[in-house]
């Protein structure tokens, strides 16, 4: 079986249409985000992980519903609530805010108090209790912001050795949009921040940066392949990019196969995680054809790092 | 020799062997063939702090004493009995306690947070802290606002208060009565009186002083059970703290005392100074005091300790001695002669006898040198691990199955070969994790995926390759080779970028992140290997029985 063998989609040609797409998905993101800082006082939705505070999640045994749990709580001062699993599911996770001096335990042990008192009867287990002082979840904040910008440093350094300078610059900026755009999204439907939240950006991250490693590795190939001097740039990066098009979309179909797998039937504690990523595949696979290749060519045509002119000795594989 | 077929087998052979040998050997050591992070098989993770509100400690003086934090807490676990607990120094000055699949996830908590710290404190007679009330009475007035006193039900002005209050301070609320009729009575300063009477008003109330009785002992308090919350409050407030006598400091008792229907708490009134600490302690047993009906520890001193007591205790016969256990006072017995080294600590009426013991058993580990604050606490209860581990088993079945199927139908005999060389993958990522001990946690898992989908990847990849080599016409066996050859710089650069992702992660990350740099890290290697060497001796086995131009199934 093959798929898209001999392609020669004009992807370049159509990059003034993605740029487009790319900036109104990314102002959209970006809308999102003020609009939430407007509203929520922070860019996005950030669980107890970030904040600090405390969730305590229950499982009833029968009915429950989200209104009962409510009033059970004190009705209009009462906790936010939010039903865990899928509709019916007689489970919730209930956060309150710490108070900067409050005792830690103190409210996991208020809210099991308060529900045995005001539902009489009702059996319900605590199956998960998180308490984060807001101190340690700012620290976490700063870390994760830490990481993904040394990160970029590094991968910048590294492919700028391993390939051109350009070649890092476009896919540091691949990267970055493709972050941009799954935060923006995150913002949008103010999915909570949690700490899978967080690795599932980071896989973003990795699967990104080898997408468009991928193409680059091909474009390389390519410009050191004989007569590529006198082959126009957007030729010839196109022509990469349809060569490579049959792994890209046999390896991003396949990841999303599992994933999609993980999604109905992974439960609930990783649907959020699952979803994330999802988002971040398809915006990975879109922005290694759509954003890194063109952004190799703009960055040469304004700047001129890097021509292809000068004949660079391939890089010699190791063998094994 | 790696280019004989048949060497290159054994050594696949011989790595899985060696990865299934690490399970195994993992298996037989801990009982299980991974390490379940605490998300997926329950259990309680604590993240400890030494507490330093005022910010004065150096980074050196946390770390040292994260250092002796970490050695205590140690050595109360192992008494304690948990099953390889995880207890780790991270950052410098945070300590990860997680205690996985226990079954009184509060009695590990009060074992690991209590401070048993025990001071000896001298009681003093509450009369300096008597003058010093109206002081108090008017910071928390200034403090919180005239409304939010009324709001609390505690606007009670001094013609009101209770005995204590008439007795000091009997003559004050009258003056301020005075003066407001006073003034009221003069229409002229009606203006002024609005201002003046607010101020009197405000001067009058006695929010803390009216919660205190006086007690069945001298140098002690009594305050009303349910008025608790709101004077813990005042007290808590700095300007209070402020307006307290020098070197003086109020502890609550542990015990309910009755009096005339009434449940009450004890207010001690403590020298600052402790003269003796828990440093001095060396043996603690529990104990039951059957005549009354109460557990006891009872503790013995060290010489120097004992000398120590004895010194004070006989200068001090006939005062109240504190024995005051995590800021609350155990009990205040009257010095009758000199104490030497031994002493006890009496639990109270009614309680068990397992309490004796815990306390016993942290008195003997030893007081933590400083108060710990927890920062962090989870608690997955153990149905909600199962439910993960049994959700998250099935869904990754039916992923793997979906890519062996997808594989399988593209590649057809190839696909074959990619299959086994991922199932030699997952044995060496799980033999990997098994080595080096790693905890399997759901970021972990998530690690894993990032690492699937880059061996599959790696397979894609090369196939690709080949399959363009052979549209070009070449024969099968170089096609093979420069497949392979052509599509290893793309590889190589994939996996090192990625891999200096995942060491960063590592670097900067805690906990969770951490877990998921690390799969992420063994799964790289892994399926490096497993794309290169495994794919490419698979495919020369399957070519080694055939001339260089027969066909192949990719």
């Amino acid at each position: 079986m093959r798929l898209f063998q001999d392609a020669s989609y004009a992807f370049i040609q159509q990059r003034k249409r993605a740029y487009v797409i790319s900036a109104i998905v990314l102002l959209v993101g970006i809308g999102a985000m003020a609009y939430n800082v407007a509203t929520l006082g922070s860019w996005a939705n950030y669980g107890v992980d970030f904040l600090g505070g405390s969730l305590v999640q229950v499982r009833f045994d029968g009915e429950m519903t989200a209104g009962e749990l409510r009033d059970a709580l004190g009705g209009a001062q009462s906790p936010p609530i939010t039903r865990f699993g899928g509709e019916g599911a007689a489970e919730f996770v209930i956060r309150a805010p710490l108070d900067e001096d409050a005792s830690i335990t103190e409210v996991a042990d208020g809210v099991e108090a308060t529900l045995r008192a005001n539902l009489p009867g009702r059996n319900f287990e605590v199956v998960r209790t998180e308490l984060v002082g807001a101190k340690v979840g700012g620290e976490l904040q700063q870390k994760a912001l830490m990481a993904v910008l040394f990160s970029f440093l590094l991968t910048l350094a590294y492919l700028a050795v391993r390939f051109e300078l350009r070649f890092g610059l476009a896919a540091v900026i691949a990267t970055a949009h493709d972050i941009l755009i799954t935060l923006g999204f995150l913002a949008l439907f103010r999915v909570e921040i949690a700490l899978p939240t967080v690795a599932a950006i980071l896989t973003i991250l990795g699967y990104s940066l080898n997408d468009t490693i991928v193409v680059f590795d091909r474009i390389r190939e390519n410009m050191n392949a004989k007569g590529a001097r006198k082959t126009d740039p957007v030729a010839l990066v196109n022509q990469s990019i349809n060569e490579t098009l049959p792994r890209t979309v046999l390896t991003s179909g396949t990841t999303l196969a599992v994933l999609v797998a993980l999604l109905v039937l992974g439960g609930a504690v990783i649907r959020d995680f699952t979803l994330v990523l999802i988002l971040g595949i398809l915006i990975g696979t879109y922005s290694s054809i759509f954003v890194a290749s063109p952004a190799l060519i703009e960055i040469q045509k304004r700047w001129g790092i890097g021509g292809v002119s000068e004949k660079k000795p391939r890089p010699e594989p190791a063998t094994v | 020799m790696f280019n004989s077929v048949r060497s290159r087998l054994i050594i696949v052979a011989l790595v899985v062997v060696t990865a299934v040998w690490q399970l195994y050997s993992h298996k037989t050591r801990t009982g299980e063939w991974l390490k379940l992070g605490l998300d997926l098989q329950g259990g309680m993770h604590l993240v400890l702090e030494v507490d330093d509100p005022d910010g004065t400690m150096t980074a050196e003086a946390r770390s040292d004493m994260i250092d002796r934090v970490d050695r205590i807490i140690r050595t109360r676990i192992d008494e304690f009995g948990v099953e390889e607990p995880l207890i780790q120094k991270v950052g410098g000055e945070r300590l990860i306690v997680e205690l996985a699949g226990i079954d009184d996830e509060d009695q590990a908590k009060g074992i690991v947070q209590r401070n048993a710290f025990l001071e000896f404190k001298l009681v003093l007679p509450t009369i300096d802290f008597e003058q010093a009330l109206s002081r108090i009475d008017r910071a928390v007035v200034t403090s919180l606002g005239v409304d939010s006193i009324r709001a609390l039900g505690r606007d009670v002005a001094g013609q009101e208060g209770d005995d204590l209050t008439d007795l000091l301070f009997g003559t004050d609320p009258a003056a301020a009565t005075d003066s407001m009729t006073a003034v009221s009575d003069s229409a002229a300063a009606a203006a002024a009186a609005a201002a003046d009477s607010a101020e009197a008003e405000a001067n009058a109330l006695r929010p803390f002083s009216s919660l205190l009785a006086f007690g069945d002992i001298e140098g002690a308090f009594l305050v009303a059970a349910e008025d608790r919350p709101i004077a813990e409050m005042f007290l808590a407030m700095p300007e209070v703290e402020r307006a307290f006598p020098r070197d003086q400091i109020v502890l609550w008792g542990a015990d309910l005392v009755s009096q005339a229907a009434r449940n009450y708490y004890r207010l001690y009134v403590l020298e600052e100074d402790s003269f003796l600490t828990g440093e001095e302690l060396e043996d603690a047993t529990a104990g039951r005091d059957p005549q009354f009906n109460q557990s006891q520890v009872q503790f013995q001193l060290s010489r120097a300790g004992g000398r120590q007591f004895a010194r004070f205790s006989g200068a001090h016969v006939g005062d109240f001695l504190a024995i005051v256990l995590d800021n609350e006072v155990m009990s205040a017995p009257v010095i009758r002669d000199r104490i030497g080294a031994r002493g006890q600590i009496d639990m109270g009426q009614g309680t068990p006898l397992e309490e004796a013991r815990d306390l016993a058993l942290v008195l003997r580990a030893g007081a933590l040198p400083a108060r710990i604050n927890i920062v962090e606490e989870r608690t997955v209860g153990p149905s909600l691990g199962q439910d993960s581990i049994d959700q998250g088993s099935l869904a990754g079945l039916v992923g793997i199955v979906l890519v062996v199927f997808i594989m399988i139908l593209y590649y057809r005999v190839a696909g074959l070969i990619a299959v086994g060389a991922l199932a030699v993958y997952v044995t060496l990522v799980l033999g990997g994790l098994a080595g080096m001990n790693a905890t399997l946690t759901v970021p972990g898992i998530a690690g894993l995926i990032l690492s699937i989908g880059m061996a599959v990847d790696a397979n894609v990849l090369i196939f690709e390759r080949i399959r363009e080599e052979l549209a070009k016409g070449r024969v099968t066996r170089s096609a093979v080779d420069d497949g392979f050859e052509h599509a290893l710089s793309a590889i190589v650069d994939a996996n090192i970028t990625t891999l200096i992702t995942a060491l960063i992660l590592f670097q900067f990350g805690t906990g969770p992140v951490r877990g998921f740099a690390v799969t992420l890290s063994i799964g790289i290697v892994a399926s490096f290997f497993s794309a290169l060497f495994v794919t490419r001796s698979f495919f020369l086995a399957y070519l080694s029985g055939r001339k260089a131009s027969d066909p192949i199934s990719i």
